[in-house]
């Protein structure tokens, strides 16, 4: 089963690339899907500028996500903020609730169109996923590792950068993950707002009824979701080599 | 030397710890037993200030504990629990070498004195100490756990139930194998248990509590012949409580001269085992042998039934 794993993901990787690096190639692909002599393909921009936009639209918003949402639970896992944590809970499933739509909505009187209302977008919907498993993460540690690093003597910051982190990273980067694909679906939302990503392939083709051009922007956002968590399957398991389950 | 002096801990209008004081003599074993709830592991951890007193005071060799913070103190305190707490993300030598390093030890230095606690506890350094604890025994992770507790060479250790969840051969095996370390190192235990069994048979003091007070802290031998408390009395256990006594002494401390015997017994086992050998053979006395072969003297039937008797 490995094998066709691989075989399956090299298969997946040369789609997206061949399709991102030279898109003529499957107009007669699409072509079918056209009506009275519409481009197959979308033509109105690069598509491999738009796919790298979006990416770098996902990867910055998971970044202050999972800054945000791993320091918050850090926070509120110490004694000191314990108390916070139904405050934090309840912010983050806020974030989680409000439809990324409705955020940029809100957003954009306020931030102007452009990717920054689709940041604030992806950041709040993203907010959850890391904040309920690092704090589930550091709640798993066994209490009797932790009374040992006490009575060893470690401080605080050493404990949690020691112990309490490390046991925790197995769901902390699932979270993470969790978090990446989802948003790498909902920034195509972004497009509404005039952000570049490749929600802009998806919208011209259902302003001007070109099926070919809302198959390929949701086929190559597809193909990215599932690449992207594929690899980040691939970095826990080299990463966590060491931590048995 | 240890002192506790009135130390106490208040939850609440309860009082888990009740103006405890005692003192612990250096190189000594101290087990301090009784039932769950009577405040003892309590009593343990406000030593190494992981329950901080709410009153009352603790000195080792004169210093107060309360005097540094607390998370040095306890680098200078080894600490082993019932469920061991090994870090199960790093290997065996890098669990132990956990206290040396917060203390900054030189590498050669942790990589040499891991090595030597890996052999000291039968543990193979080569084969084991790459792995890590779930791919070891129950019994192994537990003598990991006592070999962290001991790597920065503590005076003093304190130890929570640590042979709790073995089997009872794995037990036994482990409660001699602490009497061999505490004497190679001469390190002053303080051990709570439930078992009174246990405590008599590690315990050079045993410290028996209920209600967070302590009832009497003796010698185990006085437990049982002049208990301070009809508590003490029902922990020990009458039934057999002859048996106990005899336990505690060893062959060659009851030695006497006399005749040669047929039968003979070694000088470190105890007049329970003595009498029950004599039982078994028959025999009405025994020459009890030190460790070169040597005669230490011998041991009667009615010297042993006398020691036995409550005097």
């Amino acid at each position: 089963m490995p094998r066709a794993a691989t075989l399956l993901r090299i298969a997946a990787i040369g789609l997206l690339v061949g399709f991102l690096a030279a898109p003529q190639r499957f107009a007669p692909l699409f072509a079918p899907l056209t009506q009275y002599g519409a481009p197959p393909i979308y033509d109105q921009g690069n598509l491999l500028s738009l796919a790298l936009a979006h990416l770098g639209t996902v990867f910055i918003a998971a970044a202050a996500s999972t800054l945000v949402a791993v320091g918050l639970a850090i926070l509120v896992t110490r004694a000191s903020g314990a108390q916070f944590l139904s405050l934090s809970r309840t912010l983050a499933n806020i974030g989680q609730t409000f439809p990324p739509v409705a955020v940029l909505a809100v957003a954009v009187p306020l931030v102007g169109f452009g990717q920054t209302p689709t940041l604030i977008a992806l950041f709040a919907y993203g907010l959850l996923p890391i904040f309920e498993n690092t704090v589930a993460g550091f709640q798993g540690c066994p209490p009797a590792v932790i009374e040992a690093a006490n009575g060893m003597g470690m401080s605080a910051r050493q404990r949690l950068l020691a112990v309490e982190l490390p046991l925790a990273m197995p769901l902390i980067l699932e979270g993470v993950r969790l978090s990446l694909v989802i948003n790498v679906g909902t920034a195509t939302i972004g497009s509404t707002v005039a952000a570049k990503g490749l929600g802009e392939v998806i919208i011209a083709g259902l302003l001007s009824n070109n099926t070919a051009f809302v198959l390929q922007g949701g086929l190559l956002t597809g193909l990215m979701a599932i690449l992207l968590y594929d690899a980040m399957v691939m970095l826990e398991r080299r990463l966590l080599r060491t931590v048995p389950a | 030397m240890i002192s506790i002096e009135a130390l106490t801990k208040q939850y609440g209008a309860m009082r888990v710890v009740d103006e405890v004081s005692m003192s612990i003599e250096s190189g000594s074993i101290t087990v301090i037993v009784g039932t769950s709830g009577s405040g003892k592991s309590t009593l343990l951890r406000m030593i190494n200030r992981l329950v901080e007193p709410t009153s009352g005071r603790v000195l080792i060799d004169g210093n107060d504990t309360a005097s540094m913070p607390a998370h040095l103190l306890r680098r200078r305190i080894g600490y082993a629990i019932q469920s061991n707490g090994l870090f199960p993300h790093r290997t065996v030598a890098e669990n132990i070498a956990t206290v040396p390093r917060l203390l900054g030890w030189e590498k050669a230095r942790i990589a040499a004195r891991v090595e030597e606690l890996l052999r000291v506890f039968q543990l193979d350094p080569v084969a084991c100490g790459s792995k890590f604890p779930h791919q070891l025994s129950g019994g192994e992770q537990q003598r990991v756990g006592v070999a962290r507790a001991l790597a920065a060479e503590p005076a003093l250790l304190l130890m929570d139930e640590p042979f709790g969840a073995l089997d009872p051969v794995i037990r036994s095996k482990a409660q001699d194998d602490l009497l061999d370390i505490q004497r190679r190192f001469g390190t002053t235990i303080v051990l709570v248990t439930h078992d009174m069994d246990e405590a008599f048979r590690l315990g050079d003091r045993v410290a028996v509590m209920r209600q967070g007070r302590v009832l009497q802290h003796d010698r185990p031998g006085v437990l049982l012949t002049r208990p301070a408390d009809p508590f003490v009395t029902r922990l020990s256990g009458t039934a057999d409580r002859a048996l106990k006594l005899l336990s505690l002494t060893t062959a060659g401390e009851l030695a006497e001269p006399g005749p040669r015997e047929s039968r003979t017994v070694a000088a470190g086992a105890s007049l329970r085992e003595v009498l029950s050998d004599l039982i078994w053979s028959g025999a009405e006395a025994a020459t009890v042998l030190n460790p070169d072969g040597t005669s230490a003297g011998r041991v009667s039937l009615a010297r042993l039934l006398a020691h036995g008797r409550q005097s």
